[in-house]
């Protein structure tokens, strides 16, 4: 299986299938037991535990289930992928406004991200994948938790994120959302095997 | 920069955890303080007593005024020696009607002095052991014109076996409660970031070093220990305080131990939480 540089693509099959553990490999949670993940010029073989941050630079994730830093508002949220890279200070905050302004949150910047609606956590949760101008975006049911108007807010901002150059690999086993994107690439997996890639048929 | 802002974010977003943790460091140091306030005045006592420790050098009637320079002269060189000072007969006598008023009557009905005049050598502080009193008191017995150098031994020996015996039971307790202290430091800090976990694994799923996720922790941990390390001064002067007014005088440790249990709790509380986020960091 392999997704070329500035595609979009699905990930699909049922719950159980092996697309979150696909997803968990992309990410270094996991390692492979044979076989080899590559991503962005990494390799799974390669990458000790101490470096894979190192990958994750490279890599926007979007969890089915956000991951925000609790307690904190959604500007810090982003910022704190901005502070972790070392950018430089006075950079930070413009950037990390401009990055929420991109997914349509400017305004909810000081708020805590507790105190967001499903839809926008996951906003913001993009904002944050998208902080590093990362080589690939990698989303596992990110619209998992939200209803049809959050999910159709999400998929927009994809669309527009892939239409910029970018990779974007998402996991879904929501056939509806993938039919709505004709053009896209879809892969499935039954019982962790590859069964069908739109590419070769 | 960053991690002192993150470590203080930390608690102003978790006050009660972190409340908690700094509470339990306090107490757990507070035990600690109060044993050293305890050990502290113990050993005030004891070197109190330690003064006391002086060898009296008995010299024979008729000993020449150049025989008792010569020995004073001799005696005081010696390293261990602080002081040795002249006892004549008179000052004697005078000193034991001083001290035993019961008896001054037959003080009185003496016709001759029958004390003899001594010399009186006190020693340096540090050097009052048992080798040392009985080294000096055989050095004096060398003269012909010394009859006796005594330094009340039944009680000298009891003294330092008093002080081996306080020595060897503050080692030992002082560790025991340094450990336990130790221990609930260590929980407390592991719970406060355990609860925290979430948060570590984050920091690393979106790129962060290792070494940047632990520093606001360690430093937390610090601050912890510190405010920790104030609960149990507090606590330990508040005992104090009682103590002294509805008990007995006691001294307040010197200002070198507080000093020393506060950098040691703020110590621990940063190695505590380095110990507690190794796990986390491995787990993502």
């Amino acid at each position: 299986m392999h997704v070329k540089k500035g595609e979009f693509a699905f990930l699909t099959g049922h719950s159980g299938s092996g697309k979150s553990t696909t997803m968990r490999l992309l990410h270094l949670v996991e390692r492979p037991t044979e076989g080899e993940v590559r991503i962005t010029g990494y390799s799974s073989d390669r990458v000790t535990q101490r470096d894979v941050w190192k990958v994750r630079r490279r890599v926007g994730f979007v969890f089915q289930d956000f991951r925000l830093l609790p307690g904190r508002t959604a500007l810090e949220n982003v910022a704190f992928v901005l502070e972790v890279t070392g950018t430089a200070r006075k950079q930070i905050t413009p950037r990390a406004q401009r990055l929420l302004a991109q997914v349509g949150l400017a305004i909810k910047a000081g708020q805590l991200v507790h105190e967001l609606s499903g839809g926008e956590q996951q906003r913001v949760a993009i904002a944050r994948a998208l902080a590093n101008d990362p080589y690939v975006l990698l989303a596992d049911e990110p619209t998992g938790n939200l209803d049809d108007r959050a999910t159709r807010g999400v998929m927009d901002l994809f669309r527009d994120i892939n239409a910029s150059g970018m990779s974007v690999l998402m996991a879904t086993h929501d056939l509806e959302i993938v039919r709505r994107y004709p053009s896209a690439r879809v892969f499935e997996l039954d019982n962790g095997r590859l069964v069908y890639d739109s590419a070769e048929s | 920069m960053y991690a002192i802002r993150e470590a203080l974010g930390a608690f102003k977003r978790a006050p009660v955890l972190t409340g908690l943790a700094s509470a339990m460091v306090g107490l757990a140091l507070s035990v600690v303080g109060l044993f050293g306030l305890a050990t502290y005045n113990l050993q005030l006592a004891l070197t109190a007593i330690e003064e006391r420790v002086e060898i009296a050098v008995y010299l024979r009637d008729g000993t020449s005024q150049s025989d008792i320079d010569l020995a004073q002269t001799s005696l005081s060189q010696m390293p261990e020696v602080l002081a040795v000072r002249f006892v004549s007969k008179r000052e004697a006598l005078e000193r034991a009607r001083e001290e035993m008023k019961d008896f001054r009557e037959l003080f009185d009905d003496l016709g001759e002095n029958p004390l003899p005049q001594s010399l009186q050598v006190t020693l340096r502080p540090g050097d009052r052991s048992r080798e040392v009193v009985e080294r000096i008191s055989a050095a004096a017995m060398t003269y012909p014109f010394v009859e006796d150098a005594l330094y009340g031994r039944e009680w000298v020996d009891k003294l330092f076996d008093l002080q081996r015996i306080g020595g060897a039971t503050a080692a030992t307790l002082g560790s025991a409660f340094g450990l336990v202290a130790a221990l609930i430091i260590g929980t407390a800090l592991r719970i406060a970031i355990f609860a925290r976990r979430e948060e570590i694994y984050i920091m690393r799923l979106v790129g962060a070093t290792n070494g940047f996720i632990r520093r606001p922790f360690l430093l937390e941990g610090a601050i912890a220990g510190l405010i920790g390390g104030v609960i149990a001064w507090g606590l330990t002067w508040g005992t104090y305080r009682g103590v002294y007014a509805f008990l007995f005088k006691v001294a307040w440790i010197p200002g070198s131990w507080i000093i020393a249990g506060l950098t040691a709790g703020a110590a621990f509380g940063a190695i505590a939480s380095a110990l507690a986020i190794r796990r986390h960091l491995r787990e993502v």
